[in-house]
């Protein structure tokens, strides 16, 4: 039974298991389900994400007011043709963001981690980790596990809806979520893991939820492929040992408190930042006249 | 932790909204059930922000989707339109005038092929889950996180008696269950939300009670 950060790296530690085991635990306890069921639907799931990060890589998807159609292949090639500044690993990881990002904008099948508008995260993280580490299945689903346990207590003891807490609720959990998985694929330590999730929330605190015309669209594809990229810097900062000072769970509780001080305009209502700017008004009126 | 972790993984539900998308065609797909015939005319009266936003969230494809049957995670979704046409479904977007409910509102009116006429009304409550609030004039609460059995039966003594007496004979454990009448001796109904799935078979013996009047199953 856990109710924090603290409380998953503690029972993994003094256990000596990993946070995932914790995770897993629970989960059997809770939905009465065996280890196996619990993965199987686990995995079932990871291949849901892993469609969603690779369609749109090679073909553009098509959505209303086409905002972000053709954004992921024109990544892919970019980062394929070998000339990016962030390099292999991060163009690989905004690459597939876009991709789910465009899927779930084209009415195509994603799988919400933790909300659709930020489905894109967490596998872009996790696959490309999982392939530049070249780490078992085994690891991968302690890794997801890790993410969930992290989502989980973030759902709790704060929020993930955007409506509520703005896009750091959103996207910045799912970076949390991501950066933990990639803290656990390359062999950190379940500090580490506090350190990251702390990190990665340090470094959107506030980011505000104002998508244009109120479609999830954008600012959504680039705040998800950034704060993959966040997830992956922080889980750097914390494999490096940094320390967070703060504590995941302190930085959980800051992010909501803010969430909770965002005015509604900055919370998915499509009345501010982006969403008002000249041009984010004119499409949101071709919006309109097409109703 | 009382959350499950497919909560936080999941839905698994075609974009891009799981308000607006995903329980939109949960809504409308659980509607269908408890309205349990086929109809050959569907009319959607939308309030708040599903008449207002729904356009750029796919909800009117969503909504017919649901209404055939269509999952929310099925991306046959997107083809609502041209699968109704094909099937012969006619369908028609409303404004409703409601007062006092969810913004994500919908009162579904299905056109039965035997003449009859359903109505059923309910909401999307974020992340993809919904509640039935109104079946046939009725006020209910529906969920279907859980198997629900949806019984209306004439209301004398005995009834509810025999329905859990037969619930608890297959080994079926209810959860919550709620009772409600139009008037003392009139139709009443009960919903019963279970740990268990309902078989058929006990549907059917269920169905068969002489104070009966109808057994929906709704097992997502």
């Amino acid at each position: 039974m856990y109710h924090s950060v603290r409380d998953l790296i503690d029972q993994a530690t003094q256990r000596g298991v990993t946070i995932g085991t914790v995770v897993l635990e629970n989960e059997m306890a809770f939905t009465e389900k065996t280890a196996e069921e619990v993965r199987s639907e686990l995995r079932r799931r990871y291949g849901i994400m892993s469609e969603s990060i690779v369609r749109a890589l090679n073909e553009p998807q098509h959505m209303v007011l086409e905002l972000i159609s053709g954004q992921s292949k024109k990544q892919n090639d970019y980062t394929a043709a070998g000339n990016t500044l962030c390099g292999e690993l991060l163009g690989r990881i905004m690459s597939r963001a876009l991709s789910a990002c465009e899927v779930n904008a084209s009415m195509g099948r994603i799988c919400a981690a933790p909300t659709a508008g930020s489905c894109g995260i967490v596998p872009a993280v996790v696959s490309e980790v999982a392939r530049a580490r070249a780490v078992s299945e085994e690891v991968l689903m302690d890794a997801l596990l890790t993410a969930c346990g992290v989502g989980a207590v973030i759902t709790r003891n704060a929020t993930v809806a955007g409506a509520e807490g703005g896009c750091q609720a959103e996207c910045g959990t799912a970076a949390a979520m991501a950066g933990a998985a990639a803290v656990i694929m390359a062999g950190g330590s379940a500090e580490m893991v506090d350190a990251c999730v702390a990190i990665v929330l340090m470094n959107c605190m506030g980011l505000v939820c104002d998508p244009v015309a109120g479609l999830v669209q954008l600012p959504c594809s680039y705040r998800n492929a950034s704060q993959a990229v966040n997830a992956v810097l922080s889980a750097d900062l914390a494999l490096a040992g940094q320390n967070s000072v703060i504590s995941a769970d302190e930085a959980i509780a800051a992010m909501y408190k803010v969430g909770r001080q965002l005015p509604p305009e900055l919370r998915e209502t499509a009345a501010g930042g982006i969403a008002v700017t000249p041009t984010g008004k004119k499409l949101h009126k071709e919006l309109k006249k097409m109703q | 932790m009382n959350l499950s972790i497919f909560e936080v993984l999941g839905p698994v539900m075609i974009g891009p909204s799981s308000s607006h998308t995903a329980g939109a065609a949960k809504l409308a797909r659980v509607a269908a059930m408890i309205a349990a015939k086929p109809f050959n005319k569907v009319d959607f009266a939308l309030h708040g922000s599903f008449l207002k936003t729904g356009q750029g969230h796919g909800t009117r494809l969503a909504l017919l989707a649901g209404a055939m049957g269509i999952a929310e995670d099925d991306e046959r979704l997107k083809a609502a339109e041209a699968i109704a046409a094909e099937k012969g479904v006619e369908y028609s977007f409303t404004e409703a005038e409601l007062d006092d409910v969810h913004e994500n509102t919908a009162c579904i009116t299905f056109f039965h092929t035997d003449g009859s006429v359903s109505s059923i009304t309910g909401c999307s409550i974020g992340g993809g889950r919904i509640r039935i609030t109104d079946v046939n004039g009725m006020a209910t609460d529906i969920s279907a996180e859980q198997p629900t059995l949806l019984i209306e039966q004439n209301d004398v003594s005995g009834v509810i008696s025999t329905i859990s007496t037969a619930l608890a004979a297959e080994g079926v454990n209810i959860g919550v269950m709620r009772v409600g009448r139009s008037t003392r001796g009139g139709v009443a109904s009960t919903i019963l939300e279970l740990d268990e799935p309902v078989s058929d078979a006990l549907a059917a013996w269920l169905q068969a009670l002489p104070n009966v009047r109808r057994v929906c199953v709704i097992n997502l």
